[in-house]
């Protein structure tokens, strides 16, 4: 199986459907400068490089989906996004419903986000949640190359606008990708390690950290389960809730804001539907509410971290066996 | 599909005139009796709407805003659904969901409207570059008002497209007012001309109260969008002589500078043209409002027997 970075495997995926479909273009804050083999092989009105102006980036995309285009917009960092916010939101997100269902809008907006950098709060800012809270918008987050491949290939062929969120940890990090056509569906959570004492559930590179956690937990005898989400919106409901019901304990792990992150709805839903498969309270981990520092330890700091996944779990054990 | 077949005999533009005054008079009416939504009318600048969509060919296809009543009757949209859609019932354009200030017809090439300022400036090159790339004859007439030219999707529009070459027609209908602001308070510049010119496009200006001259003017800025591929903009001159939304007592407005408007109101303009050119009599002009009218009337009714959507629709349509 080949092994490709987190960045290349966008790239293949890019071509592969760009190959299989005409009507998909790529254009934003130096794509065709960044993956000039595209601009190569499909031309430069295929793959083009924009201004730094992610509005009327974010825009043309909107009005290029409805006149019939698949475009994948590359918004650079997810904190330039809040110059993109209305037209994802109030266009693409809104004018296929107020126009009574007239229009789609299958477009793809990539943007980086996370810590690994030490790029500081106006580059790096988990933003998942706030396209998770708007109507009509999928979210998707992936945590290996294979993935990434695989659910941005997906991502373009869906009929709706798509939040592509890329871990700037995970972006020069190699994984085995299969070759040949990898689709993965929207919405379908990855249950990367299966266990029976505790679930932990999360997305992007703390993903990696829960895998980390495992290690440790297992040598204490600890069976942890781990969720990948992959897909934020829609969300693999059924996945999480088999596996709090498996497991009977929570751990919900992500780098955004703990508040009102997407952990909470995680913890939501298991509260309203599997309360009564519960062995012990559900425990969230996420960033402070404070903007990401540039300076590396702080930056970390932001994140959680194996250590604190498993003494997380580990409490959540004790807790039952009291 | 539906026909879409523009006019440009200066009768038949009047009748759509009288139309658009009658349909959103209507909408003041029944807002006012609390029978309907209050709405941003475009009274006053309905030349500007009449003029400008009938210049464009079938195929082109149009973005607009929030005041969008002239351009989507003057493009032969059904003022019964249009109304209903108002009234936010099942046999709206939009099913309802939209209400007066954001419907969409796809079959007349309306293709978005949206009623965040500078919302379709922001939709506008890539709407193009999908015809572009589709090789397909329709340009895209992205209408927007004063107010939207000071957002910076206005200016970063007009860079996109001229950059990309893209066929855009943008009319500006500068109707001097910025909701509850004049535009002489929020302009760094007497005309949006002036913005436009910066961008290496060609830019004009033309009396939006005048029909004719609106038709003229459109007609010469689309050729040049056809032929050179390339955008244009166009200001169209004009005056909001009701409220921002209804309803609105106009407190904050210059009695004096209303009232020149007022006496150049674009109706009146072309009924005293036709008059003159002995095209109409003063009887048959009285004939033909009754009959757009009734028209509107038939209209109400039937938006009014519409029933609502069925709760059950709440959720449709979000996703494709």
């Amino acid at each position: 199986m080949p092994t490709l970075t987190l960045h290349d495997a966008v790239g293949a995926a890019l071509a592969e459907e760009m190959r299989r479909d005409g009507n998909v273009i790529a254009f934003g804050e130096g794509i065709a400068t960044k993956r000039h083999e595209l601009v190569t092989e499909f031309g430069a009105l295929r793959v083009r490089n924009t201004p730094l102006a992610e509005g009327i980036i974010a825009g043309t995309a909107v009005g290029a989906a409805a006149g019939g285009l698949r475009p994948v917009a590359d918004l650079l960092f997810a904190p330039f996004l809040c110059y993109a916010m209305d037209e994802l939101v109030n266009s693409a997100g809104k004018l296929r419903y107020m126009s009574g269902g007239q229009f789609s809008f299958p477009l793809v907006a990539l943007a980086m986000t996370g810590a690994g950098w030490g790029v500081g709060a106006q580059h790096n800012h988990n933003v998942e949640a706030w396209f998770v809270h708007s109507p009509g918008l999928k979210v998707v987050m992936p945590s290996t190359p294979a993935d990434a491949k695989g659910l941005l290939k997906a991502a373009i062929r869906d009929d709706n606008p798509v939040v592509f969120l890329l871990d700037i940890g995970l972006l020069y990090q190699p994984g085995a990708v299969p070759d040949g056509e990898l689709l993965i569906p929207l919405g379908q959570a990855h249950t990367v390690r299966h266990g029976k004492d505790v679930s932990l559930i999360s997305y992007g590179k703390t993903v990696h950290h829960c895998l980390k956690a495992a290690e440790t937990l297992a040598a204490d005898g600890i069976d942890a389960e781990i969720v990948d989400l992959r897909s934020l919106k829609p969300l693999d409901e059924a996945a999480i809730l088999a596996s709090a019901r498996k497991t009977g304990r929570v751990v919900i792990v992500h780098e955004a804001n703990r508040r009102c992150g997407v952990g909470a709805e995680i913890a939501a839903l298991i509260a309203e539907q599997a309360f009564n498969s519960l062995k012990a309270p559900i425990r969230r981990l996420g960033g402070p509410d404070a903007p990401v520092p540039a300076s590396y330890p702080l930056e970390q700091a932001t994140v959680p971290q194996a250590d604190a996944i498993a003494t997380a779990a580990r409490a959540l054990c004790r807790q039952l066996h009291a | 599909m539906n026909a879409i077949h523009h006019e440009t005999d200066l009768l038949k533009l009047y009748e759509q005139l009288l139309l658009i005054r009658a349909y959103e008079n209507a909408i003041v009416n029944g807002s006012a009796a609390g029978r309907m939504p209050g709405t941003c009318t475009s009274v006053g600048q309905e030349a500007a709407a009449v003029g400008a969509i009938n210049a464009l060919r079938a195929e082109d296809l149009i973005l607009t805003n929030h005041r969008s009543a002239g351009h989507l009757l003057a493009r032969g949209a059904d003022p019964g659904r249009m109304l209903a859609e108002v009234m936010g019932r099942r046999d709206g354009y939009c099913k309802g969901r939209s209400g007066s200030l954001h419907i969409s017809v796809k079959a007349l090439g309306v293709v978005l409207t949206t009623t965040i300022v500078g919302g379709e400036l922001s939709l506008a090159p890539g709407v193009a570059l999908a015809q572009r790339m589709h090789n397909r004859p329709g340009i895209v007439a992205c209408f927007f008002g004063d107010g939207a030219a000071c957002e910076g999707s206005f200016h970063e529009s007009l860079n996109l497209a001229a950059l990309w070459n893209l066929p855009v027609l943008y009319i500006c209908e500068n109707n001097q007012w910025q909701a509850f602001v004049h535009r002489r308070e929020a302009m760094s510049r007497e005309q949006v001309t002036d913005w436009g010119a910066g961008y290496g496009i060609p830019v004009s200006s033309v009396d939006g109260n005048d029909v004719g001259a609106v038709l003229d003017a459109t007609r010469q800025a689309a050729a040049q969008v056809r032929e050179s591929g390339r955008p244009a903009l166009l200001e169209v001159l004009t005056y909001r002589t009701r409220g921002h939304l209804e309803p609105d007592d106009q407190g904050y407005v210059d009695k004096a500078e209303l009232a020149a408007w007022l006496a150049r109101d674009p109706i009146a303009l072309c009924r005293d043209r036709l008059l003159a050119k002995g095209r109409i009599t003063d009887s048959e002009a009285a004939a033909l409002a009754a009959r757009v009218d009734a028209r509107i009337a038939a209209a109400v009714a039937f938006a009014e027997a519409s029933p609502y959507p069925s709760v059950e629709e709440l959720t449709l349509d979000v996703y494709a």
